[in-house]
């Protein structure tokens, strides 16, 4: 199922052209119209008007959070107020909020391209979709829910929060899609169990779950546990929010929404485009956005590009999963670690439970990473042999994966913090 | 996709009028340029065209390139112009008017058609058939653009370029224009469509570009510029904010 099969069958060669137009008339608006953009560009002496090619392209200069920091709050935007029909501001995971504004247009696009990856993720206009997503400054929330109204499809504005009221409506409703951030997902799985109710008297056949990195394995278990079909989907709200791209029912990689988004993949150090399928940090420039256009935003998320051919039959190319944010990256005694590679590890052990977390200290200038890890009460409770052979097992597979050491401690089922939003996997204690 | 524009820049002399302008058709769209005086529309159309020699860029027909091509070599693949001011044979008749226009089906070795396509022309405008022995420059304005449409469709072209074809007329005639450019793409044509009347050529295009100091300013469906308040502002003399004093 297409929501805009034109669109998002189109052939590579008229999409490249596609982009290359439209690229040309955003470059214009941003140098006629965005301060920023035009000093910027004048310092570094690039006309505009000479970017002819995707070479000449690559010149721009990159655009960071920190320049959207620097602009707080107005200053990037494109248009005037008047035009701006709302206002987000990003999460803020890290450091201060930064803000962006949607016209008209931008907010009919932004819910055509959701309605997109809702459909391609099995979603149609017969479901009924909890938005278990924040409502409020977050994109998440009204992003998805005014996708899900465009399509069509029957929307219940839930918000994060309180997960057994969210099942009970998810029962009384007979809601057929779940949208979260994964964790939330997995935290409204564990609860429906813990609360005896009999999974398959819900009627979830979907799942639509992104916002933060999550694991393969993770997926199969919330699919396994929810019984649905479990898609990934990406945004952020610099570029856009929710609906940058999203998984078909192919489950293996996120179509890009090209015809709307110029993507590149760089090496974070150097910041050289990688080599075709390699990871490296995600660029993106908005190529219709009015009122908060970007150009060559660094996401700081990892990922890598997919280009072979799907079989979905949708022509934009796939980016893997998020596996990390280059500042979630933790460097351990210099090595790169990702919290979702100990994830991915954490879930192919039998026992454990989908929740950890990292903790990272220094001792005399010499670094110690260790990881908690929730296990089932089982075996927890049997005796000290089972606890530290299974010790030995995740630390074993750890160092292998990892290539450094680090400790495991095991501790009881639910004594880490649960969260309804992001969930936050590392604790840096180090002062770096 | 049927017309294909890279990085096109034109101008007369030293005189740049395009700077950097993409633009594409594909087969089966309307697709319009709407657009200040001066801001290079007339210079676009005239370009592709053959009429003005290109200082740099691509333009690909159908998936020939047919930049730098002499006028009567891209007229003959397929891609006509009706020129801004219609620009008939005014002491020539209608009837010798459409001749002309079917030059390129005789160097088809295509005379047969010629007779073919002329009343088929003769069906898109009855009142040509009328007027068929009148000198060309009696005709009104409208019935002038009409005649200048007719002689672009002479060389049965897949892509028709126009240039402000509702230029100067009546409105009631204007409505006549648009209803026929309508008729065109239903009868199989691409039209590409160069207009200061934004609001109608918005109407009935699937697409549009805003050309601006030779710049590509704002680019989309039709419908979504027509609710851009810049396009408003600008080309459709709407002012929200000045509406509300």
């Amino acid at each position: 199922m297409y929501w805009e099969k034109e669109n998002e069958c189109m052939s590579r060669d008229e999409l490249e052209q596609f982009q290359f137009e439209k690229l040309e008339s955003t470059l214009n608006r941003v140098h006629m119209n965005v301060p920023f953009y035009r000093k910027k560009f004048d310092e570094l002496g690039i006309d505009t008007d000479e970017i002819r090619t995707m070479d000449d392209f690559r010149k721009l200069p990159f655009t960071t959070k920190d320049d959207l920091r620097d602009n707080y709050p107005y200053g990037l935007f494109a248009v005037s107020l008047r035009e701006v029909v709302r206002i987000h501001a990003s999460s803020g995971t890290t450091g201060m909020s930064t803000v962006v504004g949607y016209t008209r247009n931008d907010i009919k696009i932004w819910s055509n391209l959701v309605a997109r990856i809702m459909t391609a993720g099995g979603v149609t206009r017969d479901d009924l979709v909890q938005i278990a997503f924040g409502y409020g400054l977050f994109t998440g929330g009204f992003g998805l829910h005014y996708g899900a109204e465009r399509l069509g499809a029957s929307v219940i504005p839930i918000s994060s929060g309180n997960t057994k009221r969210q099942i009970r409506i998810m029962q009384d409703f007979r809601t057929t899609t779940l949208i979260c951030t994964p964790s939330y997902a997995m935290l409204i799985a564990d609860t429906i169990y813990e609360m005896g109710i009999n999974i398959n008297a819900l009627s979830l056949k979907y799942g639509l779950f992104g916002a933060e990195p999550w694991s393969e394995s993770m997926r199969q278990e919330i699919q396994e546990k929810l019984r649905i079909v479990a898609t990934d989907n990406y945004g952020l709200s610099e570029v856009m929010g929710p609906g940058v791209a999203g998984e078909c029912l192919e489950r293996n990689g996120l179509h890009i929404n090209e015809d709307h988004f110029l993507v590149e993949v760089i090496k974070p150090d150097t910041l050289e485009p990688v080599a075709p399928g390699e990871v490296g940090e995600l660029v993106v420039t908005t190529l219709t956005k009015e009122a908060f256009p970007v150009i060559r935003f660094r996401t700081r998320d990892l990922t890598r590009l997919i280009t072979e051919p799907c079989p979905c039959g949708r022509t934009f190319v796939r980016m893997s999963r998020v596996m990390g944010r280059t500042d979630d990256m933790l460097i351990i005694r210099g090595v790169n670690v990702f919290p979702s590679q100990i994830e991915s590890i954490l879930f192919d052990i039998e026992g454990t439970e989908p929740h950890y977390q990292i903790v990272v200290e220094r001792d005399d200038a010499l670094d110690r990473a260790t990881v908690l890890v929730e296990v089932s009460e089982a075996i927890f409770f049997d005796e000290m042999k089972k606890q530290s052979e299974m010790v030995g097992l995740i630390r074993k597979r750890l160092a292998s994966e990892l290539g450094i050491s680090v400790e495991v401690r095991l501790v009881e089922k639910k004594t880490l913090e649960r969260f309804e939003g992001k969930a936050k996997r590392v604790i840096d204690k180090r002062n770096l | 996709m049927m017309l294909k524009v890279r990085n096109l820049e034109a101008g007369y002399g030293k005189l740049k009028v395009l700077r950097r302008v993409s633009i594409h058709v594909k087969q089966g769209e309307i697709v319009t340029i709407i657009g200040a005086n001066g801001a290079g529309k007339t210079t676009l159309l005239n370009t592709i065209a053959g009429l003005i020699k290109t200082q740099s860029g691509e333009i690909m027909f159908s998936g020939k390139n047919i930049h730098g091509l002499p006028v009567e070599r891209i007229v003959f693949y397929g891609c006509s112009l009706v020129p801004e001011g219609r620009q008939v044979f005014s002491t020539m008749t209608v009837k010798e008017n459409l001749l002309l226009g079917g030059y390129v089906l005789k160097r088809k070795k295509m005379d047969g058609a010629v007779e073919d396509e002329i009343e088929s022309v003769y069906s898109l405008f009855p009142l040509l058939r009328e007027r068929k022995k009148q000198l060309a420059g009696t005709l009104s304005g409208g019935e002038q653009q009409m005649l200048a449409i007719g002689r672009a469709l002479m060389a049965r072209p897949s892509l028709i370029m126009m240039d402000e074809p509702s230029m100067g007329l009546a409105p009631l005639i204007v409505k006549d224009i648009f209803n026929i450019i309508y008729k065109l793409r239903e009868g199989g044509k691409t039209v590409l469509l160069v207009e200061q009347n934004a609001q109608a050529s918005l109407r009935i295009a699937d697409r549009g570009y805003v050309l601006e100091t030779g710049r590509v300013k704002l680019q989309g469906p039709a419908e979504d510029l027509l609710a851009n308040r810049d396009v408003q502002r600008a080309y459709l003399g709407k002012d929200i904010d000045a509406d509300n004093l």
